[in-house]
């Protein structure tokens, strides 16, 4: 299953099991397989159906980032434990679209309580409060996978395993409760849905997201990505969907990006209307690597959010990180 | 005893490596040498299987861009192009320690001292999921004495210096020849994300063993000052430079565009006529006649003896 593929079954399960919860039809995990990639130090990278996982493991346990779908948690939980068979001491969820945030309760279920070394589920305080919408007709979210130890401040910090972790809240990128997470030592971070390379991003304006905020998201990456000799390796990023990258691949996605809301910025001054943006195409050049017959984010998708995020910032004087 | 010692010759032969390829190659630039010495032409493309996609992704670009933004500034020619590209080589055998048997090429060129290997032992290719590089990941597999290298996972780049891309997509297959002194590397690019059928170059080689390659050290700086979110880039339909290559080299400028079509000799005999066709030659003149370096595109031819 090709990377463009895992995305839009992703995204299109993250719309259909969120925005619209129970009306869902469920998607079959039976055969889905968890691939397990090393990344750096002890730091690994699950891949399964939803978004990417981010195992670190050491003499302290296991601090997972992002947990997929919750029917994929004994196959995620079976993986983890080759890695370690320490405690489950920390999730962090990067955002709460259900390809991430999904598994949450299962997987603490599987890990077990100890109250001793208590799990702790972390993330912006926004992915809290989405989390606990009521939504008319709706199940509620499982009360045991909500992220309890919430964060309100710009950047929260823990030392795990013998290395320093930073999680930094990105404003108003993908969502409004976007997490970067920084492991200091292991020279690795875990990017979430900001970063999906492969594939156009998904800005959930409806949920808070904006291509400002992904812009400026994305260079407060670059700013944490430090490359090896000749400008590759050094920090590894963990995107939310596809392969392991690192500064280069970023760099050509904040590219892509940039390109684009200046192509549909130019296109807004001079009057046009966002069928007519649409029309226009702006992202040709990118469709052909961004866009596969079964993307979810497809171009008009992706112009559709630059196009309301400019027009938001116009009537509203922006937004700032 | 002649029984022995052809056992003794057999068990000793190398079972991988047919041909030794190891020591300094100077690259010798008599093939498309405008091209690789001062560079592309902006809005070359010629001869390129371009589909409408690259075209525009490469009328976009600004060159600006690897000196404003800083992580361009130390880029490294990806594989597939380092082998056209400035640069010397040293390639190093790699044995196992225990067979003696050669295991991996190694190459080394001076350009941002740029490193790859070539795995002869049957190893697989790393996962979907493993990061990309400049090198790729190469294997490689004999043919009689032409050894056939098959590279995946390379960072997007491209494929000529003048912003025509090349994805992370595209893999790229090589035929090593050597005869004597002289190696000839057939590089065949395939990229589904932005050509529409293989990109064929030949670049050939010296065997240079006094060769002495030192360091490239490169470090970013940013030297211009720029907003966090500028990339410099030309809206579509903007750039006032795609027309250059066509004017001061009188060629159509359709032929400029590229596209499959303008491979092959027979675009020739369709090519339209330029509107302003040059009678002499008037830029990069004396590229590569006589020891003449290309560095100044306006020098004279120079005077025959």
């Amino acid at each position: 299953m090709t990377h463009e593929m895992r995305l839009t079954i992703l995204l299109a399960s993250s719309l259909t099991l969120w925005l619209g919860r129970a009306s869902s039809q469920p998607q079959n995990f039976d055969s889905v397989q968890i691939h397990v990639e090393p990344v750096q130090h002890n730091i690994y990278m699950l891949v399964g159906a939803g978004g990417n996982t981010t195992v670190q493991v050491g003499s302290e346990g296991v601090l997972l980032v992002d947990t997929q779908f919750a029917p994929l948690a004994p196959k995620l939980m079976a993986e983890i434990r080759k890695l370690s068979p320490g405690p489950l001491r920390y999730i962090i969820n990067t955002h709460m679209h259900p390809d991430h945030v999904g598994g949450n309760a299962a997987i603490a279920k599987l890990a077990g309580a100890d109250p001793a070394l208590p799990l702790k589920i972390i993330a912006h305080e926004n992915v809290l409060n989405r989390l606990t919408e009521t939504v008319p007709g709706q199940p509620r979210f499982p009360e045991e996978g909500l992220p309890i130890d919430e964060y309100a401040t710009p950047t929260k910090n823990l030392h795990f395993n013998g290395e320093a972790i930073i999680i930094y809240h990105e404003p108003n990128a993908h969502t409004d409760g976007d997490s970067v997470v920084l492991f200091r030592g292991s020279d690795v971070i875990s990017a979430g849905d900001i970063f999906t390379p492969g594939g156009y991003p998904f800005i959930d304006i409806d949920h808070g997201g904006s291509v400002q905020g992904e812009i400026l998201a994305l260079n407060h990456i670059l700013q944490m990505t430090v490359p090896a000799k000749t400008q590759e390796g050094g920090t590894y990023v963990i995107p939310g969907h596809g392969r392991i990258c690192d500064d280069a691949d970023v760099v050509e996605f904040r590219d892509m990006v940039v390109i684009v809301r200046d192509r549909v910025r130019d296109m807004i001054q001079k009057g046009m209307t966002l069928d007519q943006v649409k029309a226009a195409r702006p992202t040709r050049d990118y469709d052909t690597e961004y866009v596969t017959s079964a993307s979810f984010v497809t171009a008009d998708r992706f112009v559709e959010a630059v196009y309301k995020s400019l027009s938001h910032a116009t009537e509203h004087g922006g937004s700032s990180r | 005893m002649i029984r022995f010692l052809a056992a003794a010759l057999l068990i000793s032969a190398p079972a991988f490596a047919q041909v030794d390829f190891s020591g300094g190659w100077s690259p010798l630039y008599h093939e498309d040498l405008p091209d690789r010495i001062p560079g592309p032409e902006l809005g070359d493309y010629l001869g390129l299987p371009l589909n409408d996609a690259a075209r525009l992704r490469a009328d976009s670009y600004d060159a600006d861009r690897i000196s404003v933004v800083p992580e361009y500034e130390c880029r490294p020619h990806s594989s597939d192009y380092s082998m056209r590209g400035l640069a010397n080589m040293h390639v190093d055998a790699i044995r196992d320690p225990v067979t003696q048997r050669v295991i991996a090429f190694h190459t080394r060129m001076n350009f941002q001292e740029m490193e790859r290997t070539i795995w002869l032992d049957g190893r697989p290719h790393p996962s979907d999921y493993a990061p990309h590089t400049w090198a790729g990941f190469s294997t490689g597999t004999w043919e009689d004495n032409m050894l056939d290298v098959y590279t995946t996972h390379l960072k997007e780049s491209y494929l000529k210096r003048n912003g025509v891309p090349r994805s992370d997509k595209a893999t790229f297959t090589e035929h090593w020849v050597r005869h004597g002194n002289y190696l000839t590397v057939a590089t065949i690019v395939t990229d589904p994300v932005f050509m529409t059928e293989p990109l064929v170059r030949t670049q050939t080689w010296i065997f240079d063993p006094s060769q002495v390659i030192g360091r490239d050290i490169c470090e970013t700086a940013a030297e211009v000052p720029k907003a966090a979110d500028y990339v410099p880039n030309h809206l579509p339909g903007t750039n006032p430079f795609l027309h250059e290559v066509a004017d001061w080299y009188g060629l159509p400028y359709e032929a400029t565009r590229g596209g499959a079509e303008t491979l092959y000799p027979e675009y020739r005999k369709k090519m339209e006529k330029p509107e302003h066709p040059r009678q002499q030659c008037e830029r990069y003149c004396s590229c590569g006649a006589e020891g003449y370096v290309c560095l100044d595109p306006t020098a004279p031819p120079p005077k025959k003896q």
